[in-house]
Formats: C-alpha cells, structure tokens, sequence
C-alpha cells in the first residue's frame, strides 16, 4: 500500500488492523486509538481520498490502496488549510482526537465544498470530541470552506 | 461588561486571543501521547480482570497462558503480594474513623467489582500478551453484588466482610443545628426533592496508558503515563512499592484530556512499575475503551435529598442537603473527598442564613467513583438549581425572579457564608439578567405559553442554571481541616537564560489547557518579551521538580499566580543588577517594554536581555547578588476563587416520542479577568457538552448482578456535533481580589452549570403534564414515559 505517497510492503497478520499497521509497522503514530468499537473516530485517515475508520479496515484489505494519514497533510511549517483553520479557532485542546477529525473534515470538504453549519454538523457525526464541545471544531470547518467569511 | 480589565504592567498581550503554540504538533501529528512512544524492547501487560461483582479467587492456573509463544511471564495477585510496600493510594481520609479496605493493584483473595485485576500476563507484544490472557484460568466461587446504594447501606451483602459495613464514613456540616430545625419549623414554602446522580465515565478520548523504563545505571525508573498528576504519582510510586523518591522520575507527555479520571494513581501505573524492575525491561500497557470503562474511576454516583425552607416571597431561610456518595468497592486516591467539595456550595449563589450538609459514603461492587470534572460541585449544583426551579413553582414566582430574591447581592462580598467560606466576589443579578436579555426570555415564555394554549405536540422548556463554584484548589490550611494529606500550593520558577529568551518551569500539568500559550503570556508581558520567546516546562518531575499538577481549576489562580509572582521576583533581580550598572538608585528605574530606564534620563536605559547576560557573566555585578537571573515562587493561594454565571437552554420536546432537542443554549460566565479569551471560550464550550451530556446522554449502567453494560462508546453515549446548537457565550469580569490578576478558574463551570439548566428546562418544558422531575439522562425512552404515564392519569392532552 502507499501511505503519504510513500509505497509499504509488509508481511502482517491477517487480523492486523489497519490503524495497528500503521502506528506499529510503518510508526506513524498520528493516528490514534480512542475506542475498540469503531465509535470515537480518532483513528480516521483517507483512503483513496476518502475518510475511514482504521479500525474498520484490516491492514490486508488497503493493500493496493492509497492512504493518507495525519503526517500526510501538511507539516509543522506549513499547515494544511484545514489544519490551520483548527489553530486559528481553537477547534482543539488534548489534541487527540485532532488528527482524526480534521481528516473527516478534509473529506467532509472534498465531498460537499461549501457545507452549512448543520452540514458539518452531521459530517462530523462519527467523530468525537470530549474538549472543545465541537463549538470551534465547526467553526474552524466553516472557516476553512470559506475563508474571508468567517472571522475568530 | 465584556471588557477585560487592563491588567497593570501589560504589553497587551494578556487578555488577548492569541492562538496556541501547542497546536502545530498536535495537528500534524508530531505530538506524542504515551502509547505513541518508541520504546525499543518494551514488555507488553495484558490484565485478567474479574468478569463478577464480586467473587472470591479460589485458585489461579497461570500454566497454560504461561507456555504460549511471545509470553515471558505470568503473574497472579498473590504471586505479586509482596512487591507492594503499601496498599494502593488514599490521599484523603475524611474522617479519622472512615473505613477503607486494603486495595492492592491486583486482588489477591476476592474480586469486588467486576473488572478488579486478578493475573497479569506479560508479552512480547501485545497481541502475545492479550492472547495469553485469555488462556489464564482462574476459579471463582461467585458472592453476592450489591448495586444499590440504599441496599447497600442496609449491610445485607458487605462488599468488605472485614469491615462488617458498607459505610465507609459519614461527615456533617451543620453548624446551627437548632437553627435550621426552626428554619423548618416556621417555614412558610418547604421545598423536599430527591435527586439521582448517575454514574458516568468521564471518558477522555485518549485511554490512560503506562510505560515505565528501568535505567541501566544506578536503578533508576522513568514513568510515563497519561496522567494529570506526575508529581503527585511519583510521591505514591515511591510510597506503595517501596522505591526511593529521588530514583523515580514521572513524566507526562502529551495526554489526551482528563477530566479527572486521570487525577488519580492507578494499578496499572504500580503494576507496569513493579514488573519493569522486576522483570529489568521497559514494561508498558495501554487501556482499551472497555476496559477503561471498568477499570477507570467513574464519577458522580450520588443520591440527594435536598430541603428548602423560605418564607412567603420566597426567601430562602435554611438549605439541608443529605446525600448518600456511591464509593464503589474501593477508595481510589480521593475518592472519598469528592462528595465534600460539593459540601460548601448546596446553598448556590443565594444568601441562605442557615445550612445543613451530611453525607453518607457507601461501598457498592462496582468501580471505584473519583474526581469527574466538576466534582462535588456539579452535584450540590444541580440539587439546588434543581430546588430553585422547585421553589419558584411552590411560591409562583418565575424561576429568574426566585433567583434574583435570593442572590447574595454584589454589595455583600466578600460574604461569609453560613457553610463557613468566604466567597471573594460576584455579582449574580447582572450575569442572570444578562443571560435572560441573550436568551429574549420573554419572547421564549411566550412562545411557550402559546404551544401550551394549543396543545402542541412539541413542548418549549427554558432552564436557568445559575451557579457559583468554589475553585483553585486549594489554600494548604483549609486542605488540613478536611484532612486531605497533601498542600495546594503550586510553584513556578522563571529563568531569563544569556541571550534573553525566557525559560518557564510550572508544576502545573496540563492535559488540553493550553497552560504553555497562557503562562507565556503571562511572563512575556510582564518582562515585555514576545510570548515566542518564553518557553514553558512542565509535566516532569526531573524538569519540574516540585507541582501539585491539574485539577479543580487551580492551574491558573494558584499555578498562574506562583509564576506571576515569580516574575516579579526576576524582576526585582534584573532592576538590582540594571541600577549597578547603571549608576542608578533602583527606585529612579522604569520597567517598561524590556527594558529599565533611568528616570527623567530617557537615553540611559537597559534591555532585559543585557542584564541576563550581566547576571551570565557575572563580571560586574553589584556586591551579594548571585549570579544568573532566575527566580522561583512558591504560592499558597489565602482563599478559593468563587466564578458564577447564569446559563439558559432552551428545549423541544416532541411529547409523541419523547425526544428533547436543545435548541438554544446562552452562557454568560464571571471568571474574573481572563488571560486568553479564546481558551476561556473553549474551556466553557467543552464543560457545557459534557454537562448537557450527564443531563441528556450519558449513564454507566449496571445489571442487577452487577456487570457494567455500557462498556462502549456504542453503549455509552459521548454526543457528537450532531446533537448541538452553536453555544451563545458572554462574560462580566468581576476580578478576584484574592491573587494579583484577579483571575479565578473555569475549567469546571460550564459542566457545573450546564446539567441543571438543561434538566430545569426538560422538567420546564413538561410541566403542564405535571410532571416534577426526571432521572437523568433524560433519554427519549424516559420522557415518553413520564409523558404517557401522565396522558393516562388525565394530564395534558
């Protein structure tokens, strides 16, 4: 599988989770672990561009796939937009469930550019959040949509 | 209103929205939590926990899981026994007669709740270790579970045979006995309500996790857990197993909220530690959601009987509040305290001549109950908010004019109050009356009385919430009188180093706070410096020597203040050292901007940063004065700080199913003045959800026997973004006058407020039906039922 557009090849069990492979295997450890029963989203990355669960998917089943992870996104000097719309309206404070919730927004974006609130809302439904009371988080997806029309 | 107070010295960085250093690497996944942590040759644990309530351990067959591949070792609670000095931590006895059973890390003889460790199995993965568990065979001869806290107290079934009773102690405040038996007496409104408070698992998305490393030289041990209290964990590591406080150092590193489920000390954190130096290798072990929710401390798990008596207008002339406190099967590092941080705040914001506290701490067989944000206070909240709207029926009044004829008035502070404590300051009419103006109240009873003329199927209720809460724990001598064992001191050390830049080192411990982006604000405006200059150091004990961490929205009134001070005591160095050099009387020097000047001499002046380097070199510094410019500061806060504020929900309630839609929520909270309004904003948008999540959501239920059926986040419901509104927020500042910011917590307001507005507004919304109260959460089933019960005894429609 490729994963941030770099190509794995790995021998793993088949019960290896997808989110297990890519913290244990290839150590990319962005991606989370908040649950064991595909509820909290922490873990979510984009396969083929969209979001999944990686605790949904076995490793085995993303062979041949491309995944992007958190890593993948944009990096410390140079935020994604998205990523850079949750600094600029505090959409995180653990920062845990962060990596994953940005990318089902990033997904959220793909697929419906400019969202309404209650749009976002409703995309944002598998992940969760026990910070921010996803105030900010929603805000910082409206921001990150629309940018000049949303101030802090 | 909705100014912020101009702190003295500012460069106008404090008070401002500056967004948060820590974010770049937590958004990009650069920031590292314990299980993220690259520890070459570490063991994996797995735990064999009992799957009853309660049962004795007859035998444990450890023989097979022991010969699987990947496993090294094995272990069952007695094999264990003597690696422990002491029993498993309580900091806190209430009473010097409480009870409190001896709590090991892993159960040696009976299991008393489900989910108690009985046999450790290590690995060389995890996947060895889990596999492996699943193999230890252990007999259990099954006792009886006691669930109930009233059938509990009945001592049929003793959790603890030992102790030959469930109560694990009972603790009074009543100061005018005979007083409040009159207030009862005359009163012309006696209000008497009964309230549950449901268990709840606090749930912070990052599971707690340990990884402890044992140093080739010198027998050293590193914890890392994801805890709120590395401090307060290293004392305890060292404690129960026996190991020399200096060879022990406890790191924290990025931790993914707490909530205070992670203000504790735990079996795992003693376990992974006794087996990394018994075993020689690093040991680590990360919880899984399900075993987190039997394994990690729950909160709230109380029942309430609260009493109000008041006169004809409604004024309130006596609060009695008894409440039985569900312990669990054990007690866990404060366990038995929570109750009583709420034992001070039953009379709420109201100036109530005559009080009566008294609590009853039972042991059930379930998880232990702890700190769960708020703690103590979200419950004694909730009775009287609860009570008020109680009291504004009886009296027919509005439950905003109930509240404002009982307020104590701004003109009163600071008032003493008749449980004894000094609240510093307030004013609770303007935040109420502010709140009502954001909300169109009288537009929304309107709206409300024409759904009830025409017998909509969807129902308005308006809930008022107004609260105060008594935080920043906690003044050390007040900690003595409830006997809890440690201070509530915090310390904080500020170093300007030879270039100028600022190093910061705070025994604060944050878990999502944003304490390095505020308490460089604090530093950089006070030495005129940009905040990007000062770093801040926390959550190591071999860093941050001493701390008494994060919890009861201390860090920034009692943590904030240590490096407030400390910085002034930097300060006061840096203008010895600048009038030396620059032939000056100390007193003729500004501080201003980075730099002193000289008085009437605007050319002579000196930046900080080339005092740093004078204090560095130490080539001309003034007699006596030692070198290198860096101060520490110790702060034992005199007082509590006392934030308040009134929030509104609004609700629909679809009476044919039962549903309750929040519809409208306004929060208009005092934590004096603020550093960072943004985090202040997120502090209370993420206290608010989880207190409308105890009101509407969330419940830790067990079956009859005693198994916790809410196990998942399937089961137990965390809210998503889908079930809110946007939050509409204000503030007043009404500074503390107890620290020199005049700042005061808010990390625990918004859940505190938020359970009783939401819950006021429910039983608001379905008052026409006659109906008084609901148990929380007020899930669709529940309401449906109460509103069919009442459509069949001739209520509304």
């Amino acid at each position: 599988m490729t994963v941030n557009g770099t190509a794995y090849e790995h021998e793993v069990e088949p019960r290896l989770l997808l989110v297990d492979y890519l913290r244990r295997v290839v150590g990319l450890t962005g991606t989370n672990v908040g649950c064991d029963s595909s509820s909290c989203g922490a873990c979510t990355v984009l396969v083929d561009g969209e979001s999944v669960k990686a605790c949904t998917m076995l490793a085995v089943q993303a062979r041949g796939r491309s995944v992007t992870t958190i890593e993948g996104l944009g990096s410390l000097g140079a935020l994604h937009p998205v990523q850079a719309a949750f600094q600029d309206h505090h959409g995180l404070q653990c920062g845990f469930c962060t990596p994953g919730m940005v990318l089902a927004a990033v997904s959220l974006l793909a697929e419906n550019p400019h969202p309404t609130e209650e749009e976002v809302r409703l995309g944002l439904e598998g992940n969760l959040c026990r910070c921010t009371g996803y105030q900010n988080i929603v805000k910082a997806v409206l921001a990150a949509a629309r940018p000049a029309e949303v101030t802090a | 209103m909705s100014t912020i107070d101009e702190l003295p010295a500012s460069t106008g960085v404090v008070g401002t929205r500056l967004k948060r250093r820590e974010d770049p690497a937590l958004l990009t996944g650069e920031a590292r939590f314990v299980d993220d942590l690259d520890v070459a040759g570490a063991l994996h644990v797995a735990i064999v926990r009992s799957p009853y309530a309660h049962a004795r351990i007859r035998a444990v067959d450890l023989s097979i899981a022991a010969e699987l591949p990947g496993v090294v070792a094995a272990f069952s609670g007695a094999d264990l026994r003597d690696e422990w000095a002491g029993p498993m931590p309580t900091a806190w006895v209430v009473t010097p007669d409480m009870r409190n059973p001896t709590h090991l890390p892993v159960a040696v003889d009976t299991a008393c709740y489900a989910g108690d460790a009985v046999a450790v199995v290590v690995g060389e993965s995890a996947f060895a270790a889990k596999d492996a568990a699943d193999a230890v065979v252990v007999d259990y001869e099954p006792l009886p579970a006691v669930i109930d806290l009233e059938a509990a107290l009945s001592d049929r079934v003793l959790v603890h045979e030992e102790l030959g009773t469930n109560v694990s102690y009972t603790w009074e405040l009543t100061p005018d006995p005979e007083g409040v038996e009159r207030a009862f007496a005359s009163a012309v409104h006696h209000v008497k309500e009964r309230f549950i408070q449901q268990r709840l698992l606090p749930s912070p998305m990052e599971p707690r996790g340990v990884c402890v490393v044992p140093q080739p030289y010198g027998g050293d041990v590193t914890v890392y857990s994801a805890t709120q209290v590395p401090h307060i964990l290293k004392i305890m590591v060292g404690l129960t197993l026996g190991i020399p406080e200096h060879s022990i150092r406890v790191i924290a590193p990025s931790v993914g909220g707490g909530f205070g489920a992670k203000l504790d000390v735990y079996a795992e954190e003693l376990l992974c530690t006794a087996l990394a130096r018994r075993l020689g290798r690093p040991v680590r072990w990360t919880e899984e959601r399900s075993e987190g929710a039997q394994a990690t401390i729950h909160g709230r798990g109380q029942i309430q009987d609260i009493e109000l008596a008041a006169d004809a207008d409604g004024r309130i002339t006596a609060v009695r509040a008894r409440i039985m406190a569900d312990m669990g099967a054990y007690l866990q590092l404060i366990t038995a305290g929570i109750p009583l941080l709420g034992a001070f705040v039953y009379h709420g914001s109201y100036d109530v001549p005559l009080y009566s506290f008294h609590c009853t701490g039972v042991f059930t067989t379930k998880t232990p109950t702890d700190a769960y944000r708020g703690a103590g206070r979200p419950e004694a909240t909730y009775a009287i908010e609860r009570a008020m709207d109680a009291l504004a029926r009886k009296v027919g009044v509005d439950p905003a004019e109930v509240r404002h004829r009982n307020f104590i008035k701004a003109d009163q502070f600071p008032y003493t109050s008749a449980a004894g404590l000094t609240f510093d300051s307030g004013d609770y009419d303007t935040a109420l009356e502010r709140a009502l103006e954001l909300a169109n109240y009288p537009d929304l009873r309107l709206e409300q009385q024409a759904r009830r003329e025409r017998n909509d199927p969807v129902q308005l209720g308006i809930g008022l919430s107004s609260y105060v809460e008594m935080c920043g724990l906690a003044p050390s001598r007040v900690l003595a009188s409830l006997n809890y064992t440690a201070g509530g001191w915090e310390s904080a050390t500020v170093r300007v180093l030879p270039t100028g830049k600022v190093q910061v080192v705070t025994g604060t411990s944050p878990h999502g706070q944003g304490h390095e982006t505020s308490w460089s604000m604090i530093v950089a405006d006070k030495l005129g410096v940009s905040p990007d200059d000062v770093q801040v150091l926390h959550s190591d004990t071999a860093i941050s020597p001493h701390g008494l961490d994060t919890y009861g929205s201390r860090s920034l009134s009692v943590g904030g203040t240590a490096l407030w001070l400390a910085t002034d005591k930097v300060i006061a160095k840096a203008r010895t050292i600048a009038a030396h050099l620059l032939e000056a009387a100390e007193d003729d020097l500004d501080f201003a901007g980075g730099a002193f000047s000289v008085r009437g001499t605007p050319t002579a002046s000196l930046p900080l940063a080339a005092v740093a380097f004078e204090a560095f070199t130490a080539h001309n510094l003034p007699d006596g004065v030692e070198p290198t410019l860096e101060a520490s500061m110790t702060w034992d806060p005199p007082n509590f700080v006392f934030p308040f504020g009134t929030h509104v929900a609004v609700v629909e309630i679809d009476t044919d199913t039962g549903a309750t839609r929040l519809r409208r929520y306004v929060a208009v909270d005092d934590c004096g003045n603020q550093v960072n309004p943004l985090i202040v904003e997120g502090q209370i948008h993420g206290g608010i959800v989880q207190g409308i999540a105890q009101a509407l959501f969330e419940e830790a239920v067990y079956d009859p026997d005693g198994n916790l059926v809410t196990t998942t986040l399937a089961d137990y419901l965390v809210p998503s973004a889908a079930e809110f509104p946007g939050f509409t927020l204000d503030h007043t500042v009404t500074p503390s006058p107890t620290n020199p910011m005049g700042v005061k917590g808010i990390g625990e307001a918004g859940t505190i407020a938020a359970t009783p507005a939401v819950m006021n507004a429910v039983v608001d919304a379905l008052s026409p039906y006659g109906i008084r109260d609901i148990d929380m959460p007020a899930s669709p089933w529940r309401v449906w039922q109460a509103v069919q019960a009442a459509r069949a005894t001739g209520g509304a429609r």
